[in-house]
């Protein structure tokens, strides 16, 4: 039988090595998996690549993996947030380096490495700093730049119900990028807030199938990080 | 360097409120952060507008009520949003298909430069010991078929920010149409800024001093 539910957190993320690529769904606090992250964390694997959108906030979830020092370089498209000096601090001493990517060719580059596509032109960044050193060629007398997929060893990603195929459903705008990290990783792990019966999820309203995801791990009632910062949570 | 007294011309809520009347019914919209955020409190209410937000909401809502909040429903500032009923969540690869791939009728966004050709500078002030971050408005400007700034005509120390060429790094290369003022709506035409409308009380010279480009009178 398949089951993909892993029992506790530590298990889900035991062969994260060092050196890996790790993807991490969120768009600020909305779909972070701050557990999973804190998971991360306790188990030790240090000089990872990160890719995602932000650069976390306060010292909780992927602010605490980067202040550990886990994190030797961060695939991202906006690093800033109000109230959080943990990124800013590394970036500024070297002790981090970034790879800054627009937001919609960071979730294209994901989708493609998803996809099975090297390689892919858009129009964004033309004319802009962010196209230095990148390839450019005009298809209907319009400028394009080529961007490279994005593939990863792991995708660590937050959604509301799971089954035990790893089909999932995510919660309002917390889906963001867990859809198409699930797709880029050779192992996607979920925490997921309730593991249903196969069969209870409504098969038309899947997001993300079961054959993207390797583990889900239940995690019931999960933080948020507004909550945790409000009330001077730092982690570990 | 020409002072700009910010109690005279449109404020904040009234430039918002001149660019609301340029949305037509039907439109589906994505407006950034900061002023441009008001706008979809002023269109006018016979007209059904769709607002977007990039990180994965078609039929964004006002602000919650605080005990209806949820921090996984959020916009693209990370403020928590509601969604309107015939809301429709999506992923972000998706929610780019709609910037990128033409879909998003106008986007409306702040400005720290734009030239007198289109060229938008809104990201960074290239200052080496800033982090830099642009989030999607590479993306917007590159895809969204209008593009629409709104800003206070003069930064703060009173410098033109509608300048001949940009010395910020760009976001987009040609991409603006129209610029919503406290002084003034402007447009991009073939011949530089094109003045369309003057605030109250503000006179076309008041706006050419203080706009570091040519200004084509109204009609000009």
């Amino acid at each position: 039988m398949i089951d993909k539910e892993i029992s506790t957190l530590g298990q889900a993320v035991a062969d994260v090595a060092d050196g890996a690529t790790v993807m991490i769904g969120g768009f600020g606090e909305a779909g972070s998996p701050i557990e999973l992250i804190h998971a991360l964390i306790d188990q030790g694997a240090t000089d990872l690549t990160v890719v995602n959108n932000n650069a976390g906030s306060g010292e909780v979830g992927l602010a605490a993996l980067l202040k550990a020092g886990r994190v030797a370089k961060l695939i991202c498209s906006f690093p800033r947030t109000a109230g959080s000096s943990v990124f800013p601090d590394l970036y500024r001493s070297g002790r981090i380096s970034l790879e800054l990517v627009p937001q919609g060719s960071l979730a294209e580059r994901i989708r493609a490495g998803g996809a099975g596509i090297p390689a892919f032109y858009t129009p964004t960044t033309v004319g802009t700093p962010l196209e230095e050193g990148k390839e450019r060629r005009t298809f209907g007398g319009r400028d394009y730049v080529l961007e490279h997929g994005l593939t990863a060893d792991f995708a660590l990603i937050k959604c509301l119900r799971a089954d035990r195929y790893g089909n999932l459903v995510y919660n309002k705008t917390a889906r963001n990028f867990g859809p198409v990290m699930a797709t880029a990783a050779a192992t996607t792990i979920v925490q997921a807030a309730d593991i249903v019966e196969a069969g209870e999820l409504d098969p038309e309203a899947v997001v993300t199938p079961g054959i993207f995801v390797d583990r889900v791990v239940k995690v019931e009632n999960p933080a948020h990080e507004s909550e945790l910062i409000a009330r001077g949570e730092t982690y570990p | 360097m020409t002072s700009t007294d910010r109690s005279i011309g449109w404020s904040r809520e009234e430039m918002a409120e001149r660019a609301a009347l340029d949305i037509p019914g039907g439109s589906y919209v994505n407006l950034g952060i900061g002023i441009p955020e008001k706008v979809a409190k002023c269109v006018p209410t016979d007209r059904e507008v769709v607002y977007h937000t990039e990180n994965g909401l078609l039929g964004m809502g006002p602000s919650p009520t605080s005990e209806h909040g949820d921090p996984e429903l959020i916009n693209a500032g990370k403020r928590q949003v509601t969604a309107i009923p015939g809301a429709a969540y999506f992923h972000h690869a998706d929610s780019f298909v709609m910037i990128r791939g033409g879909h998003i009728d106008i986007c409306i966004l702040g400005a720290m430069q734009v030239s007198r050709t289109g060229d938008l500078a809104n990201w960074s002030t290239g200052d080496p010991d800033a982090v830099p971050a642009v989030g999607g408005a590479m993306d917007l400007v590159a895809g969204v078929r209008t593009v629409y700034v709104i800003t206070q005509h003069c930064t703060k120390d009173g410098r033109p920010k509608l300048v001949e060429a940009c010395s910020y790094p760009l976001t987009g290369r040609a991409v603006v149409k129209r610029i919503y003022t406290d002084l003034a709506v402007i447009d991009i035409g073939t011949g530089g800024f094109q003045l369309v409308e003057l605030a109250p009380g503000i006179g076309f010279e008041y706006v050419r001093e203080r706009t570091d480009a040519n200004l084509v009178p109204m009609g000009g």
